[in-house]
């Protein structure tokens, strides 16, 4: 009894944790502009100051964040359909083939993995606006791909090494060619590994905002993130905090879609390469 | 049964009737070989593109004095920029709060995470609720996140001091270092609990029940068996954990960013390069900066794996 | 359908080592062979080799009157049972029975029409709408054989398929396979480190150890006259007994006493010093329940251990051997996989026999049965060749090893 107990505040410690700042930002979001800038309604529910969805509006009629958000959703989406077709190709083969510089592909996987995104955005800032790539699309998928691929290559070789070798070298015997094998049998059964890592290179490229801020400079192609840090309301000394938390709701929701939809995969993939053996 | 295909070159040197064995037997090994390489190449290829070039590159302008405000104005200097920053104080305080960063916040993650492992892992009911909550502040955006800490420690409009019953109303956090930092650990702390405690959840899930249930029999209390069995059977599970964890803090930048722009000396080395190079167009410096950075990354992975003997391969998944 | 030649074919890692060394292998058309050894003695490489799963290092694999060592597993037009099934998860039990067809590009119609009468067959006419993660053991096991009949294939490739069913289901599951292969009377070939399945499917069994053949030879002879120790105590269960053994005349030596064995068998093995003798279980008996004019030996000797079975009792009879047999018998243990920790005899007597533990009971053993072994180099000496198939073993493994250990 008394361990159900501790169970249960820890069930709801865990939840008040996650959740708190998102209903404080939720809650944020309903208050007027006025008194968020003068204090007059300190406390965690908008009482007073209850504006209804005039920030949503607001926000929702600002061009830069209307651009913003397309900004994110097609480049996430395009980083991410590459990256996961990449990387489907290298994981099947780091888990199944013997080839020379497999270590190498790992190393290089590994060492991306921990690089400092902020020691390449001098260079990158200088070598985009040479060659064109500056405030433009590729500009950011080709970086959040790169980024990316290491998480879904370890996801995906992770779930390849769980498909059992016989059922390829069955479909061979079958009278499979490799590809047909790879193509009816493998692709399959790798399809939940393979949209598992789709999910959580969306994620990273949505979260991103180093490459963000440095590698565009207009709604050309700025992200989400970087169109909230640079979002300045009427007043320039004041940050407009309504509005900010506003838009910073409308850019988790697709989180919270996703993550509502997919829980039970996203974590199977978070967790798969980081503890086997 | 293994079906590792041996390489050519061992093949062709050992075959006991050496000379139609090898040619048929290397064909596949050789097929193989290809396309595997055929299969990674696009990988390695866009990893490489986005790092190698640029990281060179970087390592050439840091040798430069280069500004963007005065492009022409490139001059070889030799390693001045290094000399300078690494002589400069304010390089060796923003290492340090870099370090401050991701000792307390790993710290406090791996605390915090451990516990609601264990809650998860012993929780029957409303799984699903639990799983979705503790994604939440997984895939939120950090930008966010730092907003939201942000607006709840201001103190014209924020909860946190109200809530707070041993602070002042008017306290305000972001006048100073100290209680600056601590806002931004606790956004830090708040986003990557929830991923550090899935990492430590699988590690549960592994820690078989039946050795937890002979301690039991064997007289062990829970203390001790948390400390004697479990832990330690989760050990590879808790290194990768921290590992991945301690990288990613020292890599700071979002959350300072957003909550402080770098004001009160909360800056960290991430930001120092970032300041420098795209703030103040210095790409000699800031590239110089960079290569450092990149440095003090592989010099803290490269101590952690020693110091907690982290074992890469079974992080590797092999 | 095809006969399969197999044709010192040798398998060797990167490392050199050969975990087929050798191999030669007629299959007839038609005919069931098992392979069969303890683990590690390379039976599944060799039946990868047949398939086209694993490279072959050096020899010829001959199917039909085609040499296959180049070709892909698809081009060989085998069919294979894996160990774990290897059914497709996301397919249906029609789809995956179908799978190899849909392959070839064959017309709806003649599919379905295949499907079914594969599925008549093996009875899993009301699982085929199923997914096999929904399936028992036994179901899983008669899809996978389902994938391999559709086809008409030259052959059949098991490779140890009941090894994880339980043991009732095993018994059922053998005798399945053994009345489909005589109705299709396809060539197979059959891996498995049971002795139970090895001696009650194959026409003819081959038996391995460390990638070398030691015997080909049909069930009953490798039974009655295996080539050398490894086979003797491999095959059958419980296991031959192996003795100390000296001949003198027409008499052994044995440590329990000396027992008489016909002049033919004496001559083959007098003067060659200490020997081992193989005695089966089966081939002693209380000797109070024995006719009083039945031909044989008998010896008194105290009983460890009793199990009584009902139908037959085991009795375990401690014994001391002398060091050089005791090494060599060891050595065998370990070639069987085995963990015997002493030397003992075991018998196996009617279950009517009234030998309690303890007990100094009269034991009758039936000499003439008796197969006596040079413990130097595991021979059989007293092997009746005639009916003893092909016996391969320990000389040819000896000078198969040369050239390698040389290259």
């Amino acid at each position: 009894m008394k361990q159900k107990i501790g169970l249960a505040v820890g069930v709801v410690l865990v939840l008040v944790w996650c959740l708190l700042p998102v209903a404080w930002i939720l809650s944020l979001s309903f208050k007027s502009q006025s008194a968020v800038s003068n204090g007059s309604d300190p406390g965690f529910l908008p009482l007073d100051s209850f504006t209804g969805l005039d920030n949503y509006r607001a926000v929702w009629e600002d061009d830069q964040f209307r651009r913003a958000i397309i900004n994110s959703i097609g480049i996430s989406l395009i980083a991410t359909l590459l990256s996961v077709m990449i990387a489907t190709l290298a994981a099947y083969a780091i888990a199944r083939l013997e080839f020379r510089g497999k270590k190498m592909v790992l190393t290089t996987a590994l060492a991306i993995a921990m690089f400092p995104v902020v020691s390449l955005v001098s260079p990158l800032f200088d070598l985009w606006r040479t060659i064109g790539l500056y405030d433009t699309w590729p500009g950011l998928i080709l970086p959040y791909m790169s980024f990316t691929l290491p998480l879904a290559i370890w996801t995906l070789s992770a779930f390849f090494r769980e498909i059992p070798w016989e059922m390829e070298q069955a479909a061979q015997v079958d009278g499979a060619t490799s590809w047909q094998a790879f193509r009816k049998v493998i692709v399959p059964l790798a399809a939940p590994g393979v949209f598992t890592a789709a999910i959580l290179t969306f994620f990273f490229a949505w979260n991103d905002f180093v490459f963000g801020i440095t590698l565009t400079s207009t709604e050309n192609a700025r992200p989400i993130p970087a169109a909230l840090s640079f979002f300045v309301g009427p007043d320039p000394f004041q940050r407009p905090a309504g509005l900010l938390a506003a838009a910073a709701v409308i850019a988790t929701i697709p989180i919270v879609v996703i993550v509502l939809l997919f829980q039970r995969k996203i974590v199977a993939g978070l967790t798969s390469g980081a503890v086997k053996g | 049964m293994t079906t590792t295909v041996a390489t050519p070159e061992t093949d062709a040197t050992k075959g006991p009737k050496g000379k139609r064995t090898p040619p048929q037997l290397t064909e596949r090994a050789r097929h193989e070989n290809n396309l595997g390489r055929r299969l990674v190449a696009p990988a390695v290829v866009v990893m490489l593109v986005v790092t190698a070039f640029p990281i060179l590159r970087a390592l050439w302008l840091s040798f430069y004095s280069y500004s963007l405000t005065a492009p022409e104005e490139r001059e070889f200097i030799g390693i001045s920029n290094y000399v300078t920053a690494l002589t400069d104080q304010l390089f060796w305080r923003d290492i340090g709060i870099t370090v401050l960063y991701m000792v307390v916040t790993v710290a406090f993650e791996l605390v915090i995470g451990f516990a609601f492992a264990l809650v998860m892992h012993r929780v029957i009911f409303a799984r699903g609720l639990i799983r979705t909550s503790i994604l939440i502040p997984y895939g939120i955006i950090t930008v966010v996140s730092g907003f939201a800490w942000q607006f709840a420690f201001t103190y014209q409009n924020g909860f946190v001091n109200g809530w707070l019953p041993f602070i002042d109303a008017d306290f305000n956090w972001f006048g100073d270092t100290v209680p600056a930092v601590i806002a931004i650990m606790v956004s830090e702390i708040w986003k990557t609990t929830p991923f550090m405690s899935l990492l430590l959840l699988a590690g549960l899930a592994q820690v078989s029940e039946d050795m937890v249930e002979a301690a039991k029999v064997d007289g062990a209390t829970w203390w001790q068996r948390m400390w004697k069995v479990v832990i330690p059977n989760m050990r590879a599970a808790i290194m990768v954990a921290v590992l991945f964890r301690a990288l990613d803090a020292y890599r700071i930048f979002d959350n300072i960013f957003v909550m402080t722009a770098g004001a009160q000396g909360t800056e960290s080395i991430s930001f120092l390069t970032y300041r420098q190079s795209i703030e103040q167009f210095q790409l000699g410096m800031g590239s110089a900066l960079a290569v450092l950075l990149f440095l003090s990354v592989l010099l803290v992975a490269f101590l952690i794996v020693k110091l907690f003997r982290v074992d890469l391969a079974q992080a590797r998944g092999e | 359908m095809a006969a399969i030649s197999l044709k010192n074919i040798v398998k060797k890692y990167g490392d050199g080592f050969p975990a087929v060394n050798d191999v030669s292998i007629d299959i007839a058309d038609g005919e069931f062979v098992i392979l069969v050894g303890p683990s590690g003695c390379g039976k599944s490489t060799l039946l990868r080799m047949i398939v086209g799963l694993e490279d072959i290092t050096s020899g010829d694999m001959i199917i039909g009157d085609r040499k296959v060592n180049d070709l892909a597993p698809r081009d060989r037009n085998l069919a294979m049972v894996f160990q774990n099934y290897a059914l497709y998860p996301h397919l249906s039990v029609y789809e995956n029975i179908a799978f190899p067809l849909r392959l070839a590009g064959a017309e709806d119609s003649e599919v379905d029409e295949k499907v079914r009468a594969a599925s008549k067959t093996l009875e899993l006419d009301e699982h085929l709408d199923r997914k096999p993660g929904n399936l028992s053991g036994g179901q899983r096991q008669r899809v996978a054989m389902g994938r391999a009949i559709v086809r008409d294939a030259d052959a059949f490739l098991f490779d140890e398929p009941l090894s994880n069913l339980d043991a009732k289901l095993r018994g059922q599951m053998r005798t399945e396979i053994s009345r489909l292969q005589k109705r299709l009377g396809i060539t197979t070939v059959y891996v498995t480190h049971d002795q139970t399945e090895a001696m009650t499917l194959g026409d003819r069994v081959a038996v391995l150890k460390r990638g070398v053949l030691q015997q080909l030879a049909s069930p009953r002879e490798l039974y009655e006259n295996p080539g050398n120790l490894f086979v003797a105590g491999f095959i059958g269960s419980p296991p031959m007994n192996f003795l100390p053994a000296e001949v003198e005349g027409t008499s052994v030596k044995l440590p329990f006493g000396t027992v008489e064995i016909g002049e033919e068998k004496a001559a083959k093995a007098r003067d060659r010093g200490l020997l081992i003798a193989g005695i089966r279980p089966e081939h002693f008996e209380d000797a109070a329940l024995v006719d009083q004019d039945t031909t044989g030996s008998s010896f008194k000797a105290t009983v460890e251990v009793v199990e009584w079975l009902g139908n037959e009792t085991y009795a375990y009879i401690p014994f001391e051997a002398p060091p050089e047999v005791e090494k060599q018998l060891k050595q065998l243990e370990e070639d069987l996989d085995g963990e015997s920790l002493r030397t003992q005899l075991v018998v196996t007597l009617d279950g009517s026999s009234r030998i309690a533990e303890g007990d100094e009971a009269e034991i009758w053993l039936d000499a003439s049965k008796m197969h006596l072994f040079d413990p130097a180099t595991g021979e059989n000496l007293t092997v009746d060749r005639d009916h003893a198939g092909q016996i391969v073993g320990e000389s040819m493994a000896a000078a198969a090893e040369q050239p390698a250990a040389a290259g």
